[in-house]
C-alpha cells in the first residue's frame, strides 16, 4: 500500500500528516516505508530520525564527447537534434552543458560514429535510516541542480514495496509532484482553510483526478480560517478524511520536531480516524499488506 | 531598475502575504509572481486582466495509430517511460526529447509544441503585474518562470518604473533557479520551525551559488523565540542583514480571507512594522 501525500500549496502540513501517519502505524505494529519525495526541501527526517545510517551520491548519464571520434564541423547531427541546447558546437568541437541534459540519450542515437560516450552528473545525494520498524529515505537535490524527478526515482526506487508506504511529496502541481505520485494506491490531500489553501487544493485535485489516483483531503487548521474549503469539498463530492484542530500548541511542537501523535492524546485518535478513512476508501489494501 | 525576488525554501512561510504587503507600499512598481506552480498572490491583487498569452515551450509526442506497427522500438528507447503498453504516449510522462521520433521505423510519431499554459498582464491597484498559470502537470515551468520576469521586466522599462518586486516560487529546483537568475537582491522570508531554518539555509546557499546579495524577514517569529535567535544568529554569522521580524498574527490570515494586503487591514499595527521593512530593504 502507497500512501501519497501532497498539497498544491507549501505549508499547509504535509509534512506533519505523513510523518504522524507514519508514527500512528508504527505504534500499530505496522512496518512502515517513509518516502521523503521533496528532494528540494527535505524536512521529514527532523521529525522521524535522529541520522542517517547511510549517504550516497547518485548521478545521471549526460554525453561525453569523444573528441578523437567525433566527425566535427561536417556532421554536428547531435547538436542539431538536442531539443535542450545541451550540445553546442563551439568554433572547432562539440561543447557539452551536462545542467541542461534530460539524459535522453538522443544525441548517443543520432551520432553516426559512436563518439557520445556516457558521462555523468551528479544530482544529489540519497540517505537511508533504520530505526525499529521504520525504514526511512530520503533525498537532497545537490544546489545548482534544476531538475528533482531523476532524485525523486532514486529515492523511490530503494523502498521495500511490501511496507506500508508513506509518501510525502513536494509542493506544486507539474514534474516533481507527477514523478513523486506515480504508482500511488491512494492520495492524501492536504489543505488549509484559507483562501490560498483553497486556490492551491482546487489545483491539486485537478491533477490527482487528470492522473486518476483516488483521493481524499484533510483539512489541517480546521477553525484558523473560513468554511469555503468544506462547501467546495461537498459541491465537488471528495471525501474530508479528517480535520486537525488550529491549535497554537501544534504549531509549537511542530516548530520544534516533535510528533503531535506522541505530544498530544487526542491526535492519536485522530490520525486512526484518517488511517480508517484511507482504508475504507482503498477496500482495506492497508489492512491487508 | 532593479529586481527584487522574495523567496522562501519552505512553502507558507507567509511570503506571498509579505510581497502583497510590500507591494503596497512606496512608489509604483511592476509585480511578478513567478510561483507559476500554485500562484496566490492574484487572491490579493485582484489583477483585471489585460493581456492574455498563449505559453508555448518545448514539444510533446503523438502516435498516429494508423501508422504504428506496434515494434516497440519507442517504449524501449524513451528513458521516461512515456509510452504505454498499448503505445499511446503519456503526455505527463513526456519531455518532448524527440527519441520516439527519432527511432521510429513507419513515421508514425509526430513532435508537436506543447502548449503549457498562459501568461497575463494585467492592472492592479498597486500597479502593472504579470502572472501565469502552467497548465496542470506541465513541465517547464522554469521557462514560464522567465517568461514572466522578461515580461515584467520590458513593463517596467515601458513605464519607466525603478522596481520589479517578485513574488518566488518554493523549493532550491528549476522554477526557484529561474527566479533567482540576474535578479538584484533575494529577500528570504523565514518562520522558526526546524524545517523553515533548515530550508532557508538551503535557499541561501542556492543565492551564493548564483551570487546574488540575501535579505531576510523573520515571520510568525514567536511561535519558537529560540529558533528565532539561532536563525537570527546564522544571518549574523553569514552576514545576511535581518530586514525585520514579524509576529505570528491571525490578522495576516484575516486579510487573506478578506482579499486586502496585510498593510491595508492592519495600516497601524502589522502594517507600520512592514513599512520599516520596507524602508530598510530600499536602502540595499
Amino acid at each position: 500500500m502507497r500512501v501519497a501525500v501532497a498539497s498544491g500549496k507549501g505549508g499547509t502540513g504535509k509534512t506533519t500528516v505523513a510523518v504522524n501517519l507514519a508514527r500512528y502505524l508504527i505504534g500499530e505494529g505496522k512496518e512502515v516505508s517513509f518516502i521523503d519525495c521533496d528532494v528540494e526541501e527535505p524536512n521529514a527526517h527532523f521529525f522521524l530520525i535522529q541520522e542517517f545510517d547511510e549517504e550516497f551520491k547518485e548521478y545521471v548519464t549526460v554525453p561525453e564527447i569523444d573528441t578523437q571520434k567525433c566527425l566535427g564541423e561536417s556532421c554536428k547531427k547531435c547538436v542539431q537534434e538536442c531539443r535542450f541546447k545541451s550540445l553546442i558546437w563551439m568554433v572547432s568541437e562539440v561543447l557539452v552543458f551536462p545542467e541542461l541534459c534530460h539524459s535522453c540519450e538522443l544525441c548517443k542515437l543520432v551520432c553516426p560514429a559512436q563518439a557520445v560516450l556516457d558521462g555523468q552528473r551528479e544530482i544529489g545525494t540519497v540517505r537511508h535510516a533504520r530505526k525499529d520498524k521504520l525504514k526511512f529515505y530520503s533525498g537532497l537535490l545537490r544546489i545548482g541542480e534544476a531538475m528533482a524527478p531523476p532524485l525523486i526515482r532514486k529515492v523511490k526506487e530503494y523502498a521495500n514495496p511490501g511496507d506500508v508506504q508513506i509518501l510525502d511529496c513536494p509542493p506544486g502541481t507539474s514534474c516533481p509532484v507527477i514523478e513523486s505520485l506515480e504508482r500511488a494506491d491512494f492520495v492524501v490531500l492536504v489543505t488549509e482553510p484559507t483562501p490560498f489553501g483553497l486556490n492551491d487544493l482546487k489545483l491539486a485535485v485537478e491533477l490527482t483526478r487528470k492522473l486518476n489516483y483516488p483521493f481524499g483531503v484533510v483539512i489541517n487548521r480546521d477553525g484558523m480560517g473560513d468554511d469555503a474549503v468544506l462547501r467546495y469539498l461537498d459541491a465537488e463530492n471528495i471525501p474530508v478524511l479528517a480535520r486537525f484542530p488550529h491549535v497554537q500548541e501544534a504549531a509549537q511542537a511542530y516548530s520544534q520536531g516533535k510528533l503531535l501523535v506522541d505530544a498530544f492524546p487526542e491526535f492519536k485518535g485522530l490520525y486512526q480516524g484518517l488511517w480508517m478513512e484511507i482504508n475504507k476508501l482503498t477496500d482495506g489494501l492497508g489492512g491487508a499488506r | 531598475m532593479k529586481e527584487i525576488v522574495v523567496i522562501s525554501g519552505k512553502g507558507g512561510t507567509g511570503k506571498t502575504s509579505i510581497v502583497s504587503s510590500l507591494a503596497a507600499l512606496g512608489p509604483k512598481k511592476v509585480l511578478a509572481d513567478c510561483d507559476v506552480d500554485a500562484a496566490d498572490l492574484h487572491l490579493v491583487l485582484h489583477p483585471q486582466i489585460k493581456e492574455k498569452h498563449d505559453f508555448i515551450s518545448g514539444e510533446k509526442a503523438t502516435i498516429d495509430p494508423e501508422l504504428c506497427i506496434e515494434c516497440g522500438e519507442c517504449r524501449e528507447k524513451c528513458r521516461f517511460g512515456a509510452i504505454s503498453d498499448n503505445f499511446k504516449v503519456l503526455p505527463e510522462h513526456c519531455e518532448g526529447c524527440g527519441v520516439c521520433a527519432y527511432v521510429c521505423p513507419a513515421d508514425a510519431v509526430k513532435m508537436s509544441p506543447s502548449h503549457c499554459g498562459y501568461l497575463y498582464v494585467s492592472d492592479t491597484r498597486f500597479g502593472p503585474m504579470v502572472h501565469a498559470s502552467l497548465g496542470i502537470g506541465e513541465e517547464n515551468s522554469g521557462k514560464l518562470v522567465t517568461t514572466v520576469r522578461k515580461k515584467a521586466a520590458e513593463l517596467a522599462r515601458e513605464y519607466g518604473y525603478e522596481l520589479v518586486l517578485v513574488d518566488g516560487s518554493p523549493g532550491i529546483g528549476c522554477p526557484v533557479i529561474a527566479s533567482l537568475t540576474n535578479a538584484d537582491l533575494a529577500v528570504i522570508v523565514v518562520e522558526p520551525t526546524i524545517s523553515a531554518e533548515h530550508d532557508m539555509r538551503r535557499v541561501h546557499e542556492l543565492t551564493q551559488h548564483f551570487n546574488i546579495q540575501c535579505l531576510v524577514i523573520l515571520n510568525k517569529a514567536d511561535i519558537n523565540v529560540s529558533i528565532s535567535e539561532r536563525i537570527k544568529d546564522y544571518c549574523h554569522k553569514a552576514e545576511i542583514p535581518v530586514l525585520g521580524t514579524l509576529p505570528y498574527d491571525i490578522k495576516f490570515t484575516r486579510a487573506q480571507i478578506e482579499g486586502k494586503s496585510v498593510v491595508e487591514f492592519d495600516p497601524h499595527g502589522l502594517g507600520k512594522e512592514i513599512e520599516k521593512i520596507w524602508q530598510k530593504m530600499m536602502s540595499f
